[in-house]
């Protein structure tokens, strides 16, 4: 076990590249234990990309990742122990019920069975879809689906959470609503939070330190106050603009992601 | 345990949810027993081969039982499609775990399906008077080998593709060639060298002779060979499908 004072996210020299194109480039970064971090940057940025190489789903091109003390590369398993993800694409499956997909979650974390039960029946509650919890997935609406992606994203509660873009496609009641209760296992249970977002209020809100993140590489980090006044701006919405620029980026990562699955058949590496 | 538990009841219950495709996937062993059951019967009787709906049935269960699980195994490119692979592969749990847990749940549905095509047979008048409980129990045994073995295969063949684009390339050149020179259709005896050559390397070869000799007391290589090889295979591919699957990135 890493002593508490350690980094619990140690990330050095982590690079991605998918044939010449470089997604992630060079990036360093530290989270502390019990600390709530965003990673920000537009579309195509390399946000998703990072976590995928930080929850052991894809293979960087170079660097090194500790988490809670174990290697990623290394010590996948001891890796995977340590961490839940609400991924940004869906991942629920969508013939089975809601609560089948929460209890699977469940079984596969080992989570204990009576405080499983518990914790999916309040969850469920929290997110409004107790009473849906019978009905097969693939009727559901979207808001719905992404509801049921973090109620079972918060079933275990592990040491590192990391989450792409939690809240997207959310009303404002139930984000807010959300992040509260991510905030409160924050501080009751001691669990570091990883998180992306479009959302520059959301991130300034919640926060305590940020890392702009644009082509792949960090253009800048600290606390939401440190990047206003470095920028000389007065909200973090400003701070991200003056950083990143004001130009459109030319792709949305999510409805790429398809496009590229049909390009390619043969040759998983 | 647990987990391997869990991932056994998804695939069932994914099964036993998709009535259309459980119905689907009977239309073509049901043509197989009723076209060449009767058709070639009167030709493999006069031939001196006896009774070939006997000697058909273990062949088209063995069918059923090989689509079914190579398909079964294939499903993990729906799971990497709608996402659902994303979950099991972040979950604390090792690949063997999954691979386990998949390959019985795919084996366990396309034995059920074995079962339902042994049924159809017994409408269409397949009478395998040799059957005893303990034969029965044997035929399982080689029904759920079949099945475990190809739906092995059907994972480590799924790991290498991104999409279903490459599905129709294993039919025609995987899962047909599979069939049709496994020696389900036809007597090894006589065959050209060549072809004899091609059934003996073929698996689902000795999966439908074990099968048949515990149904129907017929035998070309023996229930020891039979088991041997078979266990044998599985074992192998089951490591195979493991390594690969556990090199599948997101
Ligand atoms: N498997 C892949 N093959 C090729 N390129 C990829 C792959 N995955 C991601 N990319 C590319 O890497 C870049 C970064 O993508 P990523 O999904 O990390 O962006 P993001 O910061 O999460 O963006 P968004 O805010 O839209 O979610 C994009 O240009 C994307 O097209
Ligand atoms: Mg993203």
């Amino acid at each position: 076990m890493p002593s508490s004072n350690e980094d619990i996210i140690k990330v050095s020299g982590l690079t991605k590249r998918f044939g010449d194109f470089t997604a992630v480039q060079n990036i360093s970064f530290d989270v502390k234990h019990g600390e709530i971090f965003a990673f920000l940057g537009p579309n195509g940025a390399g946000k998703s990309t990072t976590i995928k190489m930080l929850t052991t789903v894809l293979r960087p091109t170079a660097g090194e990742i500790f988490l809670n003390g174990h290697d990623v590369a290394r010590d996948a398993l001891g890796a995977r122990r340590s961490f839940g993800i609400v991924f940004q694409d869906p991942s629920l499956d969508d013939e089975l019920t809601a609560y089948e997909n929460i209890e699977f979650h469940g079984v596969l974390y080992g989570v204990e069975r009576e405080l499983g039960k518990q914790r999916a029946e309040q969850l469920l509650k929290f997110v409004e879809l107790w009473d849906r919890r019978n009905d097969l997935v693939k009727g559901f609406s979207g808001g719905m689906k992404r509801r049921l992606e973090i109620a079972r994203g918060l079933l275990h509660h592990p040491k590192i959470l990391f989450l792409d873009e939690p809240t997207q496609g959310l009303d404002p009641q139930t984000r807010n609503h959300i992040w509260q209760y991510i905030q409160n296992l924050n501080k009751e249970e001691g669990i570091t939070i990883f998180f992306t977002t479009h959302y520059m209020e959301e991130a300034e809100k919640v926060a305590q330190r940020v890392a702009v993140i644009d082509h792949g590489k960090i253009i800048e980090s600290g606390t939401p106050d440190g990047l206003k006044s470095k920028t000389g701006t007065s909200s973090l919405e400003d701070a991200f603009l003056s950083l990143t620029g004001h130009e459109l980026r030319e792709e949305a990562a999510t409805g790429a992601d398809h496009m590229r699955a049909g390009a390619k058949v043969w040759g998983r590496h | 345990m647990q987990a391997v538990y869990i991932i056994w009841l998804r695939q069932l219950k994914r099964y036993l949810r998709s009535k259309s495709r459980i119905v689907g996937s009977l239309g073509q062993p049901l043509l197989f027993l009723v076209a060449l059951g009767f058709g070639l019967g009167p030709v493999f009787q006069k031939a001196g081969g006896g009774n070939y709906l006997d000697f058909l049935a273990p062949g088209i269960i063995s069918m059923g039982i090989l689509f079914t699980a190579l398909f079964s195994g294939i499903e993990i490119i729906w799971d990497r499609q709608f996402g659902f692979l994303k979950e099991m592969m972040v979950a604390p749990v090792s690949r063997l775990q999954i691979m386990v847990g998949r390959t019985l749940g795919g084996a366990t549905v396309a034995v059920i399906q074995g079962i339902i095509v042994f049924l159809l047979a017994f409408l269409v008048g397949f009478r395998p008077e040799y059957l005893t409980a303990w034969t029965f129990l044997l035929a399982l045994v080689f029904m759920f080998l079949i099945a475990v073995l190809f739906t092995a295969l059907g994972t480590a063949i799924a790991s290498q593709l991104d999409d279903m684009q490459g599905f129709q390339l294993i039919m025609n050149f995987v899962v047909m060639p599979l069939f049709f020179l496994s020696g389900a259709l036809f007597p090894l005896n006589g065959l050209p060298s060549g072809i004899a050559l091609v059934v003996k390397i073929d698996p689902l070869s000795y999966g439908v002779d074990g099968l048949r000799h515990a149904l129907t007391g017929v035998a070309q290589f023996g229930f020891g060979t039979d088991l041997a090889v078979l266990a044998l295979i599985t074992a192998a591919l089951l490591g195979l499908g493991t390594y690969l699957f556990s090199k599948t990135q997101i």
